[in-house]
């Protein structure tokens, strides 16, 4: 009796969310499944049922395959490049050192940075004629003429992954930071004592506080990188050549560039289950994760 | 007839005092410009407030979004039920627009004296199916902007008249040692790139489109991408010429790093000014060049019109206030920045002053003004053609094949 009144009594507390959820995510993502099988345009006409022509033409375009082939460059160099420097920073961040506080307070600036403005400093470090980079490389004696790094499709992708990295890498050292300070000082102090190098601490001792933590941080940031967009809509617009479009970019211009409301929205389901199966994967490791420990 | 005439008084004395109590009434307008080029704006703020000074009941808000931002803003701000009462539109866009019913139909409030007054090729820029959008506002084409101090250490007398003598002047340039790649232009994957592509189609002689299918593959169209890729690969064009957008090519070219550079008209007065420039006083101007035994010069229409949007609810308030924005009285005080719609203001020496020689490029340039396509899918062909061009440059494909790619991805 008492149980039933407290499972109703929970589904009483949770039912303004749940109509609040329904009517901004729920009723959306069901317009746009409909949608998904019309050719609406965005504005003007409603559009016909077309049945499953638009997934059949995104899916088979080569413009889908090369933009999904671009975005998973992009989200697995740039979330692993992350990680390694989230937890490298953090690590040194957790040591006792004049100027600590100020340098933490420091590092997470340019996240804290909004990605229009972080793109548009990045347009200028790669400026051609008279950007940082190539001044500082030429100077050091690295590179004997200033280049193109956003216009050849070689360095493009690169530049927009180092752009990235920076921005995102304080959100990931931010999380293993606050993973490390609760790691207990006595197990460090006992694991010296046994005579432990600091690569066996960090993997034996360490690494068990920070695997849940950090696996948070990598499911945020794939699924973030996964679906980029400002960032590369500032720098290059997708190009040059479409070398940097990814699958974001290519929603957009189907969806509002070329209205075709009907086809992008398609595309855009594509995109949310690809994301969706990449989220359901990280959860089922993560519950591997909370097993094991 | 004594009746009708009276019933006629009573009934203008009725819509005057109609007009009078909804005068009264505040009404605010919204209006979406452009943060770049031509007007800056500062400019279109002045130009709003002596506006908002003659009518003070009604109030605009002005919204600044970049070049790259115009279309898709007003696009979205459609789809979701309208937002703007005004919006700034380019050239290529009254067809799509026209077809999906974003903007009013005005061909009806343009009166005899604008019909007569703006110059004939302005109204290209709004017009769709024998309609008008809107009004031309800014009215724009690109320039060969050329370096004359640089020109005259490499012993050229005159600019050049033809895109072949483009070519040989810069090699001279760089044999010389003057500059390492003499030429600057915006081939970044944007809308940019195919404003040069289609100056240098109109020099050639080319199409776009012939019955409403890609004519670009072949004669004009394809030699003006030939000659994008050779003055590439030549190194006679700034080979960061493909990130650049126009920004970038005035910066490059008033810092003097450039022999030669095509851009719009804004570029004249700001690489004149010494603030700005390190070339201010070397900067000459001539239309774009022709082609030997195809054209004299080339131009692109790259104008822009304002026009209301369909689901404005002040409709006669946002005409107001596009008649004061495109009033010959307002392009001429800010004839500076953008050359007038009006064709008597060229004959005025307070618009001429301190840039004859900008007025007489822009005499010949202006009525050589060539359209890029109008098509509801403009938007998807210029993305290909975007596509091809850097394609092409990048040597990932021949100049033929990336156009015959970017024919079939045009959507037409």
């Amino acid at each position: 009796m008492t149980g039933t009144w407290i499972s109703t009594r929970a589904w009483l507390l949770m039912l303004p969310l749940l109509v609040v959820m329904t009517a901004v995510i729920g009723w959306p993502l069901v317009d746009t499944v409909r949608l998904s099988f019309t050719d609406a345009k965005l504005v003007g006409t409603e559009g016909g049922f077309v049945g499953t022509a638009n997934y059949i033409k995104m899916l088979g375009g080569s413009n889908f395959q090369r933009a999904l082939v671009t975005t998973t460059w992009f989200a697995v160099i740039s979330v692993a490049a992350e990680m390694v420097l989230g937890v490298l920073a953090a690590l040194l961040l957790n040591q006792q050192f004049r100027g600590r506080a100020a340098l933490r307070a420091l590092m997470i600036l340019p996240w804290a940075l909004p990605t229009v403005v972080n793109a548009t400093l990045w347009r200028l470090i790669y400026n051609p004629e008279y950007g940082a980079l190539n001044a500082a490389l030429t100077q050091l004696g690295l590179l004997d003429s200033y280049r193109s790094w956003l216009g050849e499709p070689g360095t493009a992708l690169a530049a927009l992954i180092v752009a990235d990295c920076w921005k995102n890498f304080p959100l990931v050292a931010l999380i293993a930071l606050a993973a490390l300070q609760a790691v207990p000082r006595d197990i460090t102090a006992a694991s010296l004592v046994d005579g432990a190098g600091p690569f066996n601490r960090f993997r034996f001792v360490i690494m068990p506080y920070l695997a849940g933590p950090l696996l948070v941080a990598l499911v945020l940031r794939t699924i973030e990188a996964f679906k980029v967009f400002d960032i590369i809509w500032v720098m290059t617009r997708g190009g040059p050549a479409n070398s940097t479009r990814t699958l974001s970019i290519l929603v957009y211009q189907e969806a509002f560039s070329f209205q075709r409301a009907g086809s992008g929205a398609s595309l855009a389901l594509i995109v949310t289950l690809l994301v969706t199966i990449l989220a359901a994967a990280y959860a089922a490791l993560l519950r591997k994760a909370a097993g094991a420990s | 007839m004594l009746k009708s005439t009276r019933n006629a008084l009573i009934g203008a004395t009725l819509i005057g005092a109609g007009f009078t109590g909804h005068a009264q009434a505040e009404t605010t307008l919204n209006a979406l410009f452009m943060a770049q080029a031509a007007y800056s704006e500062a400019d279109v703020r002045a130009m709003t407030d002596a506006f908002a000074k003659a009518n003070p009941d009604i109030k605009v808000n002005l919204e600044f979004v970049p070049y790259e931002g115009l279309h898709d803003k007003t696009v979205l701000a459609q789809g979701s039920g309208g937002g703007y009462d005004v919006v700034l539109f380019d050239v290529i866009w009254p067809a799509e627009y026209a077809a999906n019913n974003v903007l009013l139909d005005v061909t009806d409030r343009v009166t005899d004296e604008m019909n007569k007054g703006v110059l004939p090729g302005a109204w290209t820029t709004v017009e769709y199916d024998g309609k008008r959008y809107g009004m031309p506002w800014i009215l724009d084409t690109k320039y060969l902007f050329y370096n004359k101090e640089i020109l005259e250490k490499a012993g050229i007398k005159q600019p050049p008249k033809t895109w072949e003598e483009l070519a040989e002047q810069a090699k001279a340039i760089k044999d010389k040692g003057l500059l390492e790649s003499p030429i600057a232009w915006s081939w970044s994957q944007a809308e940019a790139a195919i404003c040069d592509y289609t100056t240098l189609v109109s020099a050639y002689g080319g199409k776009f489109l012939d019955g409403g299918k890609p004519a670009f593959t072949t004669g004009g169209g394809l030699d003006a991408l030939n000659y994008m890729v050779t003055s590439y690969t030549s190194g006679l064009t700034n080979p960061n010429s493909k990130e650049f957008l126009e920004e970038d090519v005035r910066k490059v070219f008033q810092n003097g790093e450039a022999a030669f550079a095509l851009n719009w008209t804004y570029m004249y007065n700001l690489a004149n000014d010494p603030k700005e420039s390190k070339v201010a006083g070397k900067v000459g101007v001539v239309p774009a060049p022709g082609a030997a035994g195809k054209s004299e010069v080339s131009a692109v229409n790259g104008s822009m019109g304002l026009g209301i949007t369909a689901t404005s609810k002040h409709p006669e308030e946002a005409w107001k206030y596009i008649v004061h924005m495109t009033s010959q009285e307002t392009q001429n005080a800010y004839a500076k920045l953008s050359l007038p719609i009006w064709a008597s203001s060229y004959e005025d020496p307070n618009v001429t002053k301190g840039q004859e020689e900008l007025i007489a490029a822009a005499k010949r340039g202006l009525a050589a003004m060539y359209p890029r396509p109008t098509t509801p899918k403009y938007q998807e062909l210029s993305t290909a053609l975007q596509q091809a061009i850097q394609e092409a440059l990048l040597g990932q494909s021949s100049a033929e094949d990336a156009l015959k790619s970017a024919a079939e991805n045009s959507g037409l």
